[in-house]
């Protein structure tokens, strides 16, 4: 879709406040970026208020946008961090823990539980739609704090040091925050998809390995 | 666990190890205790298979919204006028 934009025409229009560049723009990223704001948000009213805020910053914040970046990147990170100003000030609830979902350790360091062979790589799994679902909503489980540095870190490839500066802690805490996200979901992960507990793999392994 | 490690340290144990995946994993370990994670990693398959467990939750993390863009549906037409009249309000 982007590559029939005349992006420079377009964001020239936008500076000079042509109403119809307006709408272009709307019409043509909304969709792409309200899914972006509801991966952080979790819900459909939010995502739309995060939307209409992150097109008000943007096309206030116009006349610095330097065409440096791609405008579709632009908006795409001023919605996640309209998403995250969004989550600051809604959080009211002390967070859950994420201990449940840690590894557990034996006295003399040994972990507890005996970890299994998949068989089928991350590749192959991610082909199933029924997959990349399964994993979303684990990820959505994850407790707030610890889904959003997932979100920041792995997913939009943000620095360690940027999200430090957009959650405002310290890079050391997101560092220890991202290894707990990801122990995390690898126990959900192992609960909903490993061999065995009856979902991914049916139809995928020959009987014969089984 | 010291991050200062010399050869005649005892070797870490699951629990150390479990703690030093993301840096192993981002190439940020100091050599001795790389070479301690690795020695471990060489003679204890459960430690081997959460690494693959982790690395795989990495992985599938990545992936997982892969299909977003193909998935986009339409935007509701109340939400793009509410949008464009906002903006035009504010100007």
């Amino acid at each position: 879709m982007d590559a029939f934009v005349d992006e420079t025409g377009l964001v020239a229009a936008l500076k000079a406040g042509e109403e119809w560049a307006f709408e272009t723009v709307v019409r043509l990223y909304s969709a792409r970026l309200l899914i972006v704001a509801r991966r952080f948000v979790r819900n459909d009213d939010d995502a739309r208020d995060v939307l209409q805020s992150a097109y008000l910053s943007a096309f206030r914040a116009l006349p610095n946008f330097a065409g440096s970046a791609q405008l579709s990147t632009w908006l795409h990170r001023i919605v996640v961090n309209t998403a995250l100003m969004k989550i600051r000030t809604r959080r009211r609830k002390p967070e859950e823990a994420i201990d449940d979902l840690l590894p557990a350790f034996q006295d003399d360091g040994h972990h507890v539980e005996r970890f299994a062979d998949w068989a089928t790589p991350a590749d192959v799994l991610l082909e199933r739609q029924e997959t990349r679902q399964a994993v979303r909503r684990c990820i959505d489980q994850l407790p707030e704090s610890y889904r959003t540095v997932l979100l920041l870190r792995d997913i939009e490839e943000r620095s360690t040091q940027e999200v430090a500066e957009l959650l405002m802690v310290t890079p050391t805490a997101i560092k220890v925050r991202l290894h707990r996200a990801r122990q995390a979901l690898s126990t959900l992960l192992r609960r909903e998809l490993r061999p065995g507990s009856g979902m991914v793999t049916s139809g995928l392994q020959p009987a014969s390995k089984l | 666990m010291d991050l200062d490690r010399s050869p005649h340290d005892p070797p870490i144990t699951c629990r150390e190890l479990t703690s030093f995946i993301a840096d192993y994993l981002a190439g940020e370990l100091k050599a001795e205790v790389r070479h301690a994670f690795e020695h471990h990693l060489s003679l204890c398959p459960n430690c081997v298979q959460y690494v693959a467990d982790y690395r795989r939750a990495v992985a599938l993390g990545r992936g997982a919204y892969d299909d977003d863009a193909t998935a986009v549906q339409d935007v509701p037409e109340e939400l793009v006028k509410a949008i464009l009249a906002a903006q035009r309000s504010s100007r």
